[in-house]
This record gives C-alpha cells, structure tokens and sequence, in this order.
C-alpha cells in the first residue's frame, strides 16, 4: 500500500443515532485507493451502518465524511454530493437485492444507460464482460429467481462494477448464502481485490479477511477499538474486546 | 298463492333481446369509470404515501370520504343534488361514469399505496446505490414491481365496480338492470328476467376473472 496517496474516504469524528441509541462514536477512518479494508466486529456493533454511511444509505449527525473529493454533510444535506458518490461507489448487499422483475442482463445494464447515459449497445457489451468475469455469462437472460443465491451474489457484484465504481462496499455478501456457495462469491471477490479495486467488506469470514485484507477494523460499540494488518490483529489482539471477539468466533 | 309456479324459459329466453341493449351500457360506465378511477387512484395513491406531510392528508381525507360513504348516495347526489348548483341537469352516463370513477379511485389509491409499501426496501437502496434518482429508482425498479402485486387487487375492485353499475337503474341509466326493469314492467316475469340479468352479469365478471388470470400469469413469468 501506497500510504503517501491522498484518501478516497476520508471520515472525521462521525457520529451516529438512532434515537438514544448511539450507533457509531467518533469515527476516524481514512481508506486509500488499491486499500482492501475488511471491518469486524459482533452484530449489532455498527460495522453494517458504518459502510452505508459511506454511500449515504445511512445519515449521520455530526462529524465529517468526504468520499473522493465530495463532502457529504450531517443529516443527509448534501444530496448533491450524495448523487455525484453513488454514481462513484458500488455496493453488494447480504440479501443481493437483485431486480427482480428484470432479466439478469437488465439487472446490469439499467444504471449504466439511465444514470451514465450509455447507449445500449455499450451497456450489454460491458454487462456482457462484467457477467463472464463472475462466470456467469450463460444466465444473462434468466431471471434473478431463476438463479442460486451464489450467482445471483455475482450478478449483484456485475451490476455494481457496471458504474466503474472507484470503490466498493460489500455489507456481508456471504451471509445469506448457503456453504457451499459462499467460496465462489469470495473467488469473484478475491479477483477484483487483485485487480487493485478499492474495497471495504463488512464480513464474518475471517479466513477470508486475513487472505485478503490489507488492514483490518475491529468495531465495538460503534467505535474503531483495534485495527491492523491482519496478521497482527489475528495473531496478536492487543485490545481484550479484541480478543474475546476472536476466541469466539474462531473457535468454530 | 300458485305454489305450482313454473319457471318458464321461454320468458327468460325472450326478455334476452331486451336485455343484450343494457351491457354496453353496463360495460362503458364501469370500464369508463375505472378507467378514470385508476389515474385518480395513482394520484392519491402516491400523494398519499408521500414523504411531505400535507401532501399526504388530502389524499387520506379523499380516500375516508369516499370509501365511507355508499356509491348510491355519491351516485344520487352527483344525478340530483350537483345540478342545483351548476343550474343545469347532469347526463345520467356521465352521472354513472363520474361515480364509479371517485368510488373506485378512493379503493384503487389504497391498493396503489399498499403495492408500492410491500416492494422490500431493499430494492430501493440497491437503486439508490448504483446512482439512480429518487423519481429513477421508483419509475424502473419500485414501481414495475409494485404494479404487478396490483393486478390481482385490481381485478378485484373491477369486478366490484361492474356490479355497482347495477345501483345506476335509480338514475335512469339504460344499464342491465334497468332494461330488466322495463320489460318486467309490462311482462311480469320478475324471476326469469332477474335471473337471465345475473346471468348476463356473470358472463361479464368472469370473462374478466379469466383475462385477469391471464395478465397475472404472464406478469408473474418473469419473476
């Protein structure tokens, strides 16, 4: 990792409610492009609303958060800037949250001919590509239903890269996936990792975080308690909520 | 009294000639009505599921006013009680087709607001995330879906409002029961022809509940 680039996210003492409720405290959290960031922490820890922050599916009520340049403002002001991020950051949900009442094709295509204005003959040809990059080119003109939660996780992940995000978010992918599906979302993952795409993954798979990540967050209670490479995170927890997480989640 | 009374079909066959005039009555004030009832239904609809508070109460106080009272009153107070104060008579079809119209427009704005309410939020913000605009977001993901959970409660209130046309025969409207009036005013052969008038309204409502399975099959292909 190139330290001495400049951030594409840059978030500064971010505050979050929900209503009493205080779901993220002070974050501090810079990501540099080529970074693959991987966040953990126990559900309800606000790792999940942390990365919706980014994309402003969640608001936040104080502090700042600039993503590539475009300054997003507390309480969702900043609709502007919000659009103009969106176009630029691709996100892949845990329920894949495909359309379905399109064909895995038009899945792909519609953001980039209604918001990038491409013609559609450009839009299928990228689709097309995107599709037979995540192995599944031969299922363009099924339906998402006709699909296993694996390919679809792919579709998802095609339509997302269709914008050419210059980052992406992943809100645990392979969570609502069953065993023996979740390596080959992790496989499509780990390519777009080596291809140098900026990512930051909400994840319950560590084996995965420690391969991938370039550094690793450890959240508790909606603040950042630890983070690292993950071989120091993994190995050597210095933070006791640290490591009370880790002895349970990988003792199985 | 005959309790020997016979059914007599060649009563019912021969009021069939009198009553076949009444179903293109039938059929424009309903389809007309639901027709305009539709557009009135999306509007309110949408208004009424609206993130700005006072563009949301007059589509609640629409939708409370015309579910909560009677078609007949809304249909008897357009016929006799407007023309006092427009000062001028109101054709009884355009009567019919304007009752039907904001009767079934209040029911259709609350199958709108629950078909587009039941679309997952999911989908929404996988819309949003890729960039679409808001009116984007609703035009090509939310509101195609939520269209196609509207057909079956669509074909629903259709069906409804073809039987409250029925009601229309107090205004003067040449409707199936109407004609049926008519004719048993000089025949006196009230069983058969109501009988034949069921008939005829049956025939109507389910060729629509077959047409409408069909739509429904079709749009559900591609899920």
């Amino acid at each position: 990792m190139t330290s001495t680039q400049s951030p594409i996210v840059r978030m500064q003492q971010l505050n979050k409610h929900f209503g009493s409720l205080h779901v993220l405290n002070n974050v501090d959290l810079e990501i540099v492009p080529g970074e693959v960031v991987v966040i953990i922490g126990a559900s309800g820890s606000g790792k999940s609303t942390l990365i919706r922050c980014i994309n402003g599916l969640e608001e936040f009520q104080a502090g700042s958060l600039d993503v590539d340049g475009n300054q997003l403002l507390p309480n969702g002001k900043s609709s502007k800037a919000l659009q103009t991020i969106r176009t630029e950051v691709g996100m892949v949900f845990q329920q894949f949250n495909l359309f379905p009442h399109l064909s895995v094709r038009d899945n792909v295509t519609l953001a980039p001919m209604k918001v990038r204005g491409w013609s559609r003959q450009d839009a299928e040809e990228t689709a097309e590509r995107l599709l037979e990059r995540v192995g599944i080119a031969d299922q363009a003109d099924k339906y998402p239903s006709q699909l296993s939660g694996g390919q679809q996780q792919r579709v998802a992940l095609a339509r997302a890269l269709a914008m050419e995000p210059r980052l992406m978010l992943f809100d645990e992918p392979t969570s609502a996936l069953d065993p023996e599906m979740i390596g080959e979302v992790l496989d499509a993952m780990r390519e777009l990792a080596k291809e140098g795409m900026t990512m930051v993954i909400v994840t319950h798979e560590m084996g995965f975080a420690r391969e991938v990540a370039d550094r690793v967050i450890f959240i508790h209670k909606g603040e950042i308690a630890e983070q690292g490479p993950p071989e120091q995170l993994f190995d050597t927890p210095q933070h006791e909520r640290t490591q009370s997480f880790l002895a349970r989640v990988l003792k199985h | 009294m005959d309790v020997n009374f016979q059914f007599d079909w060649s009563a019912a066959f021969g009021s069939i000639p009198y009553l076949l005039p009444g179903i293109p009555w039938t059929l424009l004030i309903s389809f007309g009505g639901l027709a305009i009832g539709f557009f009135i239904g999306i509007f309110f609809g949408l208004l009424r599921i609206s993130p700005v508070r006072w563009l949301r109460w007059p589509a609640v106080l629409y939708v409370e006013v015309f579910r909560g009272t009677p078609i007949l009153v809304q249909v008897l107070f357009i016929f006799y009680g407007l023309p006092q104060l427009l000062g001028g008579p109101i054709n009884a079809l355009v009567a019919g087709i304007a009752a039907i119209a904001i009767n079934s427009g209040a029911y259709i704005s609350e199958i709108v607001r629950g078909g587009v309410q039941s679309i997952e939020r999911g989908q929404r913000e996988a819309s949003l995330s890729l960039g679409l605009s808001r009116t984007q977001s609703f035009r090509y993901v939310i509101w195609p879906q939520a269209l196609r959970r509207m057909i079956p409660p669509l074909g629903n209130q259709g069906i409804i409002s073809i039987k409250d046309t029925s009601l229309f025969s107090v205004i003067g409207v040449g409707e199936l029961v109407r004609q049926g009036q008519i004719y048993i005013a000089t025949t006196f052969t009230a069983l058969e022809v109501y009988f034949m008038v069921a008939l005829m309204y049956l025939a109507i409502t389910w060729t629509l509940s077959l047409i409408l399975r069909q739509i429904e099959r079709r749009g559900l292909a591609g899920q």
